[in-house]
């Protein structure tokens, strides 16, 4: 098997806080593979932004990852030095986030923001960087690059700079693009155009990307693979078109039925009772017991780890432990 | 049509947006308007589920604040169970307040923090004096019984919820007046989907229970798709298109509904290509003229840069488009 570009082993998250350590992120283990797109979906609070931001090292205080460690390219980076992490970040990691003015500096032009981070990690003359900024601005879908190249930030609309994040994100020819809700601050109509261009011009450069979002339909859309995400834990990961026709966790499958679609007729929507729990409330064994219909004694004690279920699936669920032969779900 | 509950008719508004009176002079800028609801019409008839689509800055919830008397129309009528709306008259409009409620879209706002929640969703019964004493406490654990919560919630502060839990206390809280027509703007659309399920399932069973009417006010069409009978479609604060729920999704009769659903990711997996979506919303002060939706319609012709088109009838509905009526051959493009 090839090295993985990513791989982030039992990965925990912790919060001290005053009345106890809050674990955010629970062993959590996934592989990217070069040239995929990895969805991460969750509901809001699961832990999918905690997991891209320890990733790349930019966990905010008191936030620490408490144990598990994750792989660029077979080169450990989650004990790198603060100095050594920002040179990953940019150039072997690219990021976009929910909201483009994060990642965009008002003060300054997107010409010298672009060039600025091209000269930063590659090693080109300000003509070239330029060149390359305006090639860039045009390949994420900027109408006459070389002039708006020029212009501010805040002269852009919202979904014009998130296309110049985007152009950012991939400024130093970056191994992996990890975007968190690149849509969500977006009208309906944009929010396609981003998610296109997000894909299309990550994978023409060969970035694999982590595209960490709640909505199922544009992991549907543009996923290889997705991992779901419960309680800071991992719940099921597989291939998109497994897990969306044929979840197998009870949470996914509960999720699958509850979003309405434009071409469903049923009059109801499947029904999960009560709420993902607080991190000071995560029931003892598995997560999602006391909303999981197929509960029993075996899952408010021991915590499922990930079952491998073939065709690349896991899923960690006690119904698909091999010892229990209990496959009518 | 005698069981049409609401009826609006040419609703507009206008906003100010001028700069101030000193800016205006030294900058010789002219006064700005921005129309929010432009010339808009429509009906719901009892016991139905009306929506309004579309995306952000398209008017919806400057429609709902008037129709729920929260905000005074530049011009236009609306019409509820056959009386016209007198936003001049306290009295009349306090007695049509209680007949209908509001669901905002954020449960968190809308609670006031520091009463309990007994008291936020006893206030409408209190205001219109609809019950007294004990009577008002067993009717609140009913209530709360009825969106599934329970009765002991009453003695808590809105903080002690997850944000599921408060909206079901707004609804409570809307029900408490025994409306017969609630409008929800946005109301599931800061919450998660296993949540929003539980929601748009209790507004459902609602209705049936009560017989009540909804104008539901929504930017994703897959939610409106779940629990419409009919839609309209704005687009800068006009409505571009009314349909029969069924209809509109399968037979779009405007480019701009077209294009909306074929920015709807697929779920089905369904391998559809889609029209590529182009453009974004310009900006409502300065709408584009003619059609404001033409400088990202496919179809586009030259008089839609000129005229605005009126809307005119379809198979179930109304739309506005001048690519229709014409007896169009055009309209089969694309
Ligand atoms: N009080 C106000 N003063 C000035 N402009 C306003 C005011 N209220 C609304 N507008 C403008 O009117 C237009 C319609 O606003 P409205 O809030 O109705 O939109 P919406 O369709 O509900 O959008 P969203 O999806 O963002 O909630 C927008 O351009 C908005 O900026
Ligand atoms: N600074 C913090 N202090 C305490 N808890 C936090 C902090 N940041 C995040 N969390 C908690 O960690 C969990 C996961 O958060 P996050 O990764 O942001 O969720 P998601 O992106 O899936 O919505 C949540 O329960 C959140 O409340
Ligand atoms: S382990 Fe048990 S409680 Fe958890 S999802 Fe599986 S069946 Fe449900
Ligand atoms: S009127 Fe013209 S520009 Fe407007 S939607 Fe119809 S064809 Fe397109
Ligand atoms: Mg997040
Ligand atoms: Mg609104």
């Amino acid at each position: 098997m090839p090295t993985p570009l990513l791989s982030v082993r039992d990965l925990v998250v912790e919060f001290p806080t005053r009345r106890g350590t809050l674990r955010a992120l629970d062993h959590v283990s996934f592989d990217i593979a070069e040239g995929e797109v990895l969805g991460m979906v969750g509901e809001s609070g699961a832990g999918k932004s905690l997991t891209g931001a320890a990733i790349i090292g930019l966990l905010e205080a008191p936030g620490r990852i408490a144990g598990g460690e994750v792989w660029l390219k077979g080169e450990r980076i989650d004990n790198l030095s603060p100095e050594k992490m920002r040179r990953v970040r940019g150039r072997r990691i690219g990021m976009v986030f929910q909201d483009p003015l994060t990642s965009l500096n008002p003060l300054y032009t997107v010409a010298e923001q672009l060039i600025e981070t091209i000269r930063t990690h590659l090693d080109l003359s300000e003509k070239d960087a330029r060149k390359r900024a305006v090639g860039l601005l045009d390949r994420v879908g900027i109408p006459a690059a070389a002039r708006r190249i020029d212009d501010y930030p805040h002269h852009f609309s919202g979904g014009m700079r998130q296309r110049v994040v985007i152009a950012l994100a991939l400024a130093a020819e970056p191994e992996l693009v990890i975007a968190d809700e690149p849509t969500t601050a977006l009208d309906v109509s944009v929010q396609a155009q981003i998610i296109d261009v997000l894909k299309e011009a990550c994978i023409e450069r060969g970035a694999s990307v982590m595209l960490i979002t709640h909505d199922m339909g544009v992991i549907a859309e543009t996923a290889d693979r997705v991992a779901v995400l419960y309680a800071g834990r991992m719940a099921e990961i597989g291939p998109v078109r497994d897990v969306i026709q044929a979840a197998e966790h009870p949470y996914t499958s509960g999720l699958m039925g509850a979003i309405p679609t434009l071409t469903q007729t049923a009059d109801r929507l499947t029904q999960i009772p009560g709420s993902m729990p607080r991190l000071n409330a995560i029931p003892q064994g598995c997560a999602f017991n006391p909303r999981c219909k197929h509960v029993f004694d075996r899952c408010r004690r021991d915590r499922p780890e990930l079952i491998a279920r073939g065709g690349g699936r896991h899923v960690a669920c006690w119904l698909f432990d091999g010892a229990m032969e209990k496959a009518d779900v | 049509m005698s069981d049409t509950l609401l009826s609006v008719h040419g609703l507009t508004r206008h906003f100010d947006v001028s700069k101030p009176w000193l800016n205006r002079v030294i900058e010789r800028d002219d006064r700005q308007f921005l129309t929010a609801s432009d010339d808009v019409s429509f009906d719901i008839r009892k016991g139905e589920t009306f929506a309004l689509v579309g995306e952000s800055g398209s008017g919806k919830s400057t429609i709902a604040k008037m129709i729920v008397g929260l905000l005074e129309p530049s011009a236009g009528e609306i019409r509820f169970d056959g009386k016209v709306m007198d936003f001049a008259s306290g009295a009349a409009m306090r007695a049509l307040r209680r007949r209908f409620q509001m669901i905002f879209q954020d449960p968190f706002a809308s609670l006031n923090p520091r009463w309990r929640v007994g008291d936020i969703i006893a206030e409408p019964i209190r205001t219109f004096g609809l019950m007294r004493g004990a009577e008002i406490g067993r009717e609140v654990g009913r209530l709360l019984d009825v969106v599934g919560l329970s009765a002991a919630d009453a003695a808590k502060f809105p903080h002690e919820f997850s944000g599921g839990q408060r909206q079901r206390i707004a609804i409570a809280r809307a029900l408490s007046s025994r409306p017969e027509f609630i409008v929800c703007d946005e109301p599931t659309s800061a919450l998660d989907v296993s949540v929003q399920a539980q929601i748009l399932n209790l507004m459902r069973d609602l209705q049936d229970e009560f017989g009540l009417t909804y104008l539901l006010i929504s930017h994703d069409l897959s939610v409106v798709r779940h629990m419409s009978n009919r839609i309209g479609v704005l687009y800068l604060g006009r409505l571009v298109e009314v349909a029969d729920a069924k209809r509109l999704f399968t037979d779009p009769q405007h480019p701009y509904t077209r294009m909306l659903l074929d920015a709807v990711p697929d779920l089905a997996l369904s391998g559809r290509r889609r029209t590529p979506v182009t453009g974004e919303v310009p900006n409502p002060i300065n709408p584009p003229p003619g059609c404001a939706f033409h400088p990202r319609c496919p179809h586009v012709m030259p008089e839609c840069r000129q005229i605005q088109p009126q809307s005119i009838p379809t198979a179930t509905g109304t739309a506005a488009c001048h690519l229709l009526g014409q007896g169009a051959p055009r309209a089969q493009q694309g």
